[in-house]
């Protein structure tokens, strides 16, 4: 049930994409997404889509989990290559019904929308798949770090992530457990109109809640009897350190990036 | 006789097709009868839970069966939910579960759903509330004032309130003093026998099981291992230490006492067997 919602997951594997800096991963998200944005021609996406299925290969993952967990997100998806189907001025019409034109630039755009699209999900996918959320937000407290000159609480900011990370799972689980403790004694969160659905929902909710609140009481209190004071002096556990293959997978990255500009530039 | 609930080679899968594939149950069979106390034993991950899920129908077998007086639970949508009220299942710590702003109307929330009268629903509360020792004057108070044994018995009573002629508790006195922890033992025995109940006890307390199952079910990973009355399933009390439960004191003391060379019977599992039987060795009377 909630449990098979693979969106933001982490798939363990001993891969070299797994094995990555999350900084490199990071940034390298960020230049594959700039990347996606400025491409736009055949020949770019072409090479986008190339990059994406070398990541997809090397971490090892298997294509069907990545298709699953676009699934949830199909809706939008193909809500906005209707539009763009729709919607796209143009001078080659192909069907003309009543007001909408259906234009062979249309068909282009909403294509190249679609494309765009999956691939920014699945590029996403790709690091919180193959990286642990406690790596994830180490790696993003220490590229924050900067911001710490200009007072902004990165180290809190970070746990704060941290923490949400770490108990989304035990919320899914204690959700999925009331729910089925609920059914037991005959809640019915199937059937009838959106009214009874939501009313439906409160007996759920309500444990919910309370069992957040005493779970955020519990951590407060555990932290404080470890003497947790934020992140001045703090030490880590695990240091992150850049390795050759982090500095040759930002070089790809930084390479992709800018052999689409320069696609864009020359009109290709 | 026909026994009331059983399954048959009932498997279980979770996350299919995942790298978190994992086979929680394989293969049980089981079967229990009207009127009868079980208990299913087994340490953490051994399965347990996800078996008793499948009694009621909130788990869906990945192969076999379970049968409601000899019908398949899964055969119609309206029969699983027919049977969730027939099968109560009261789940671990279940006061967390509890949600209205008065006791009263907590209990009622299964009644209600069965769509009964509003005068049944009233006569139900008052029995389950009695039958799980709570006072009238509780009823009306918010659950979350009471104390933990008292909260506990509210959500006991929540499920007896639908009077479901199985009853399953998933280790229904974790986390409890000693009084509450027999003050709930009590009320499940009550309510086993004013309703010629089948009552099922998941427990990690071996000296529990042995004193008030008719029959145990021993879980070792996802498989039934060892079944029958206890005096049968403590004979094999060497392979329960083996799977890392413990068994209970008597049964202990016995074994290690044969174990040097005493003549003890082997299906020795409570104080009272222990001190017969080692009096028949000495010879001698009980000499108070």
């Amino acid at each position: 049930m909630l449990k098979d919602i693979t969106m933001g997951q982490y798939f363990p594997a001993p891969s070299v994409i797994h094995r990555l800096d999350p900084r490199t991963k990071i940034i390298g998200l960020i230049l594959y997404i700039a990347a996606l944005f400025t491409a736009k021609s055949y020949c770019s996406y072409l090479l986008m889509a190339l990059m994406l299925a070398c990541i997809i290969a090397l971490s090892t993952l298997r294509l069907k989990m990545l298709i699953k967990g676009l699934k949830p997100l199909i809706i939008i998806i193909v809500f906005t290559a209707v539009l763009n189907l729709l919607f796209t001025e143009g001078e080659h019409v192909l069907i003309q019904v009543w007001k909408l034109r259906l234009t062979l630039e249309g068909v282009r755009t909403a294509g190249f929308m679609l494309a765009r699209l999956v691939m920014l999900i699945m590029g996403s996918f790709m690091l919180t798949y193959t990286t642990p959320p406690m790596t994830l937000t180490d790696g993003i407290e220490r590229l924050l770090s900067p911001l710490k000159k200009i007072r902004v609480p990165v180290h809190e900011l970070a746990m704060m992530m941290s923490i949400a990370l770490r108990f989304i799972p035990t919320l899914v689980e204690e959700t999925d457990k009331i729910m089925s403790a609920q059914k037991a004694r005959g809640a019915d969160f199937e059937t009838g109109g959106l009214i009874r659905r939501a009313k439906a929902l409160l007996p759920v909710l309500v444990p919910l809640f309370i069992s957040a609140f005493r779970r955020a009481d519990e951590l407060a209190v555990a932290m404080e009897s470890r003497c947790y004071h934020g992140g001045e002096g703090r030490t880590r556990m695990n240091v992150l350190v850049m390795k050759r293959r982090d500095w040759i997978a930002l070089a790809v990255c930084l390479a992709v990036l800018a052999a689409v500009i320069a696609l864009a530039v020359f009109g290709l | 006789m026909k026994p009331i609930i059983s399954t048959e080679n009932l498997t279980h899968v979770y996350s299919m097709g995942t790298p978190f594939e994992h086979t929680a149950i394989r293969d049980v069979c089981f079967e229990a009868y009207a009127g009868e106390y079980l208990c299913v034993i087994g340490h953490t991950g051994s399965g347990k839970s996800t078996f008793i899920q499948h009694l009621n129908g909130l788990l869906k077998p990945t192969s076999g069966v379970v049968r409601f007086e000899g019908e398949d639970i899964h055969k119609s949508k309206a029969f699983t939910r027919d049977v969730r009220f027939r099968v109560g299942l009261v789940f671990q710590y279940p006061e967390y579960q509890l949600f209205e702003e008065t006791c009263y109307k907590d209990i009622a929330f299964g009644p209600k759903n069965m769509g009964l009268a509003k005068e049944e629903i009233d006569r139900r509360v008052h029995m389950a509330a009695a039958m799980a020792n709570l006072d009238e004057e509780l009823l009306a108070r918010q659950p979350f004032d009471l104390s933990g044994g008292q909260k506990r018995r509210v959500a006991i009573a929540g499920v007896m309130a639908m009077q479901p002629s199985v009853l399953i508790l998933d280790e229904p006195t974790a986390g409890l003093d000693p009084d509450s922890r027999a003050e709930v033992m009590r009320n499940v025995e009550n309510y086993r026998r004013t309703m010629n109940a089948c009552v099922i006890m998941v427990s990690h307390s071996m000296e529990d099981a042995a004193r008030n199952a008719d029959r145990l079910f021993v879980f070792h990973d996802g498989r039934l291992e060892i079944t029958g009355a206890p005096a049968e399933v403590f004979r094999h009390s060497k392979e329960l230490q083996d799977m890392g439960l413990t068994v209970p004191l008597a049964a202990q003391v016995a074994m290690g006492l044969r174990a040097r060379g005493l003549p003890l019977p082997e299906d020795i599992y409570t104080n009272g067997q222990l001190i017969e039987a080692l009096l028949a060795v000495k010879g001698g009377e009980p000499d108070a």
